[in-house]
């Protein structure tokens, strides 16, 4: 099979929204035509596992007759949306790329699906994902691999492949992610895309399917950042239903990255420079910095020695937690049972067997191994102490400077299978990443540059907690100096 | 790569975990398994002593709520019917299972 493109830039969400108000496009025949064209090239591209046509269009229907009478309009009025299959939507299927939840039909909306429809959003199915968002390459996903819109043979990331690369193909004006030590960032910068870390608490968590609740966060992905943002916004907000959801005030955040970034300090760690970084990625992120210091910020470098120690905090922390997560699965309530057991022991291993790719189970080994009597002490709880050192470090840096840039994932997108056969090559396509979760801090992933062969680089912005505006600042003026 | 697990560890750890491995991919497991925690054990090069342990991130920044509980008051739950829709097996009021204790 030769590769493919499929990239186009979907219009900017201000002036859908404006064409929607003025009535030159109705938002039934917008989403018509984004059904029309996910029906040209999701046999392509495997983005879509599932569609909300009825739900979509009725939605657009309202709108429609809100903007016929005039009436204001909300702020993602008649804006096709995509929805990774990890969240759940009342009635329609949620897989999260696994088997054992084939046929599933969740009861309930998640809160940021009823945020975005509060807000006329047109949500048009479910996304492609890594099985339970465990991947870097979407090709964990029990129902195929995505393919990269901008390289067909190559992986869009994971988890949140299918988000990225909807966004990437305009299969969907924006999408929303989930991101535990990675997800949303490296999958953006593989497509060419912006996506958003949020901190830890500032999108509920009620009705995504989890992982490892302490890392797993909600995000939005997008064509810019103002967009991003504004898909922030939206989604932000205490909620009654995740008791870690944060109540601190919601800013416009669109309004935010329209500020200029001029006099932001922003700091590089040398640490995310060295050994494994492609140099044509290096290239393009240093590309990025040169970039913000003629937006007149003034750039230093910071110090964050303890990264090397992420990936193994990250995978002893969220493989305890998706252990514990994951035990849910035994066939009794919902999704899969297998049908060949004579007692109900038999009935639980044998369904999650049956349910769980290879991903899913080596992880709940491991994470079982890591919380079991005798290695506790040696694994899960030394894991969670460097877990406050590296936290306690970016704390620390974060007094002497306003963001940190980083190459988001040390390559640019690989191609399908180069990384199946070994797991460890394939975590470390989160080594930028993970640091963040560890420390709950927010980050924004935006195209810096590409590789001479046309592959997209993504440049992290990290800020502090509850510092979103920065990270849309700091994003933004590299986005404008591309444009 | 030192072995730090046996085989009979990753069949015990399976069973734990409700996971019902063959033999062919017992075999992955151990390899894979052996692998990661070589590399986690980068981890003993730090010294930790009196560090506390971060399970969560919520207290790192005084962030109003996050931590408060809502009132413990009744409220309407899914209905029985909705939820019981989804049982591979129910009687439409309990989920039905294979039987728990064998009879000798």
């Amino acid at each position: 099979m030769t590769a493919e493109t499929f990239v186009q830039k979907p219009k900017a969400l201000a002036d859908l929204r404006a064409e929607i108000a003025s009535g030159t496009t109705r938002a039934a025949d917008l989403a018509a035509s984004y059904y029309e064209r996910i029906e040209a090239l999701n046999p392509r591209l495997n983005v879509y596992l599932s569609l909300t046509k009825e739900r979509a269009l009725a939605q657009a229907e309202r709108v429609d007759a809100l903007a016929a009478k005039g009436d204001p309009l909300p702020p993602l009025a008649g804006i096709p949306v995509g929805i990774k299959d990890v969240l759940v939507m009342r009635g329609a299927p949620a897989t999260a790329g696994s088997k054992i939840l084939e046929g599933y039909r969740p009861p309930y909306d998640a809160t940021v699906v009823e945020k975005l429809e509060a807000a006329g959003a047109v949500l048009l199915g479910k996304l492609n994902c890594d099985e339970f968002a465990m991947g870097s390459s979407n090709e964990n996903s029990a129902y195929g691999p995505v393919r990269n819109p901008v390289d067909t043979e190559r992986v869009p990331g994971g988890s949140s492949g299918g988000s990225a690369a909807a966004v990437a193909a305009n299969l969907a004006v924006a999408t929303l992610g989930s991101d535990t030590g990675g997800s949303i960032r490296q999958p953006a910068s593989f497509c060419g895309v912006v996506g958003v870390l949020p901190t830890y608490g500032r999108v509920s968590r009620y009705g995504l399917i989890a992982f490892a609740s302490s890392l797993d966060r909600v995000g939005p992905f997008a064509g810019n950042v103002r967009d991003a943002a504004t898909m922030l916004s939206v989604i932000a907000g205490s909620d009654p239903k995740d008791a870690t959801s944060s109540t601190a005030p919601v800013p416009d955040y669109s309004v935010e990255s329209d500020r200029p970034a001029e006099g932001l300090r922003i700091g590089v760690p040398a640490e995310y420079f060295g050994d494994g970084l492609d140099p044509e990625v290096r290239a393009a992120v240093e590309k990025g910095i040169e970039s913000l210091k003629s937006a007149g910020c003034s750039v230093k470098p910071v110090k964050l020695p303890l990264t090397k120690y992420a990936i193994p905090v990250y995978y002893l922390v969220a493989t305890a937690e998706a252990s514990a997560n994951l035990a849910r699965f035994d066939g009794v309530r919902y999704g899969h049972r297998s049908a060949s057991s004579g007692n109900l022991n038999a009935m639980y291993s044998n369904s999650r067997d049956e349910g769980f790719g290879a991903e899913v189970k080596r992880r709940i080994l491991l994470g079982t191994y890591a919380l079991s009597a005798g290695y506790y002490d040696a694994y899960y709880l030394k894991a969670q102490q460097v877990r406050r050192l590296l936290a306690e470090e970016f704390l620390r840096a974060f007094a002497e400077v306003d963001a940190i840039v980083t190459p988001t994932a040390p390559t640019a997108a690989f191609k399908l299978g180069e990384k199946t056969g070994d797991p460890l090559a394939m975590y470390l396509a989160d080594i930028y990443t993970v640091t963040a979760s560890l420390a709950g801090i927010c980050g924004v992933t935006v195209p810096c540059g590409a590789t001479e062969s046309g592959l997209p680089v993504g440049m992290q912005v990290l800020a502090s907690h509850l510092n979103e505006g920065t990270a849309f600042r700091v994003a933004r003026a590299v986005e404008a100096a591309r444009e | 790569m030192s072995e730090r697990v046996t085989v009979d560890e990753v069949e015990r750890v399976a069973e734990l975990a409700h996971l019902e491995l063959t033999p062919e991919e017992s075999g992955h497991m151990l390899h894979d398994l052996n692998a990661i925690l070589d590399y986690v054990a980068e981890l003993n090069e730090l010294d930790t002593h009196g560090v506390a342990p971060l399970a969560q991130v919520s207290e790192l920044f005084s962030a109003p709520g996050g931590s408060g509980l809502r009132v413990d008051g009744r409220r309407p739950s899914l209905e029985r019917a909705i939820v019981l829709d989804q049982a591979p097996e129910t009687d439409g009021v309990f989920f039905e299972v294979p039987k728990v204790i064998e009879r000798q």
